[in-house]
């Protein structure tokens, strides 16, 4: 799995961090920082669900086919 | 209950397109169609009032999903075609141009419909922002005309004043409470709020309502105040709330109150159920109905709903959350902020625009409110989940500054 975030897009919700944080965390502006864009295969679940939970569309998740 | 084979979302926007996400996601391989009154993909709305309204976004970067994404998911989407009628019995929809759409499970996700001042729609310049042509059509307004009346002062009236004010623009915001917001964040930390846009040089006339509108041949030119002065104005942008769109389900048998009543599985009848801003639902934790009008609500209990419609017996029990960005104020709001709580600030300084607000009610924490100040809001969203003791986190918010 590859994480990609948009920082233009982000609007500093921190749900990402709340749920992910060994893949997430934010700047002092709230902005994502991406920890982690290969995370390991345990922690697919959480990052699911940040990306479905960011309020601003701003996590995307290339899956391994 | 045995596993459905066919889902309709009516509302194809957030809380709608994140249910068939969810679906898709936890293995539903059954057909799945999206029905939408508008004619857009779906798009992001917390966008329109800030960055595409200031003109720093074109329209098509609120759309939330990329088309190869949509492909993906396998569903039918069929847009520009409002659902008129919903035979409950039959879990039918049938749609304004007569189409007849029948599914095992049917989502309601239609949103809210702005609220309108009596005849606005006989004026020109008069607008109301909830959907992204209503925000390019306001935006091209507020470019041809330098003063504009902002009637409302919740989140999205003092959002658009601040965007407004920001392309330069006389702008003053009218609105009936003692501070803007006063009804989501109580009335001190809405006072800083209204200090902050007196600052960047919007007029705030708080404590009273617009009566009417006033214009000639067609083109309003400003608002009547309850006390009979007129505010002139070449652009007049309404935001006094919204109501649930349920209008076409008067009749359907559901019960509507303050949006789709449903039980605390976000269930409004058997096989029928409601996501986000239309849904009215019973919260357990809380032990009340509650609705709720943002973003994070839309895919959060989306993702209940999601589970509830594959067999799960999921309660949805979340603490709300909603944020606003205002001039270069970013605000976040977890949880619960009753009238009457108490707010001790626990970090930062109001006066230095940097701060993390608690609320508290009946002896505990029961909300936030932090004001750029991401980190330390998130880290005192915990007292909000545990519900820390009040006399607790008063007693070292005293410690931390002396
Ligand atoms: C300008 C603006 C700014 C906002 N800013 C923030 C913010 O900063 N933070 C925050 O937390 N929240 C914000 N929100 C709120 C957030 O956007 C909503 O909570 C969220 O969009 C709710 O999603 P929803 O899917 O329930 O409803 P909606 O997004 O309203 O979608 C409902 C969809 O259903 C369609 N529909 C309606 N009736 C029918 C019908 N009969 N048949 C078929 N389709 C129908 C509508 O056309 C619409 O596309 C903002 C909202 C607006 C309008
Ligand atoms: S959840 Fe989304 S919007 Fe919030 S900080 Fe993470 S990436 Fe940004």
């Amino acid at each position: 799995m590859r994480v990609i975030v948009d920082e233009d897009k982000c609007c500093g919700a921190g749900q990402c961090v709340l749920l992910a944080p060994k893949v997430f965390d934010q700047r002092d502006d709230g902005i994502v920082i991406l920890l982690d864009e290969s995370p390991a295969k345990e922690l697919y679940t959480v990052v699911r669900e940040a990306a479905t939970v960011c309020p601003a569309a701003a996590i995307r998740l290339e899956e391994d086919e | 209950m045995t596993t459905p084979t066919s889902v309709l979302v009516v509302g194809a926007s957030a809380g709608g397109l994140s249910v068939a996400e969810a679906l898709r996601r936890e293995g539903f391989t059954g057909s799945l169609t999206l029905l939408g009154a508008e004619r857009h993909l779906p798009y992001d709305r917390p966008p329109l009032s800030k960055k595409v309204l200031g003109g720093a976004w074109k329209p098509e970067q609120t759309q939330l999903r990329p088309e190869s994404a949509l492909a993906k998911l396998e569903a039918e989407f069929v847009l520009g075609d409002p659902a008129v009628r919903l035979d409950v019995g039959a879990r039918e929809v049938t749609t304004a141009s007569g189409r007849g759409l029948r599914a095992d499970v049917i989502v309601l996700a239609t949103g809210l419909e702005p609220r309108r001042l009596p005849g606005q729609e006989a004026w020109a310049g008069v607008h109301v922002l909830r959907t992204v042509d209503e925000t390019l059509a306001l935006r091209a307004d507020l470019l041809a005309g330098p003063r504009v009346v902002v009637a409302g002062d919740g989140v999205l009236g003092t959002e658009i004043a601040a965007t407004a004010r920001g392309m330069g623009l006389t702008v003053t915001v009218v609105g009936p409470q003692s501070a803007p917001l006063a009804s989501q964040i109580g009335s001190q930390v809405g006072g800083y709020l209204a200090k902050l846009h007196v600052d960047q040089g919007v007029e705030l006339r708080l404590g009273i309502g617009v009566a009417e509108l006033v214009g000639a041949a067609g083109r309003v030119s400003g608002v009547r105040l309850a006390n009979g002065e007129v505010l002139p104005a070449d652009v007049v942008v309404v935001a006094i709330g919204s109501r649930p769109a349920t209008g076409w389900l008067a009749g359907s048998g559901l019960v509507l109150g303050d949006g789709i009543v449903c039980d605390s599985r976000c269930q409004a009848a058997a096989g029928i159920y409601a996501v986000g801003d239309v849904a009215f639902w019973h919260h357990e934790g809380f032990g009340a109905g509650m609705r709720l009008e943002n973003r994070t609500n839309a895919v959060e209990q989306a993702m209940v709903v999601a589970a509830n419609i594959l067999g799960k017996d999921r309660p949805y029990t979340p603490v709300p959350y909603f944020w606003t960005d205002q001039f270069d104020a970013k605000i976040q709001v977890h949880g619960f902020l009753p009238a009457d709580a108490e707010v001790a600030i626990v970090e930062g300084d109001p006066a230095l625009r940097q701060f993390v607000a608690l609320y508290g009610s009946r002896g505990k924490v029961t909300g936030l409110v932090g004001w750029n100040m991401v980190k330390q809001t998130r880290q005192h969203r915990q007292h909000v989940v545990e519900g820390t003791a009040w006399s607790e986190v008063v007693a070292a918010a005293r410690v931390a500054s002396t």
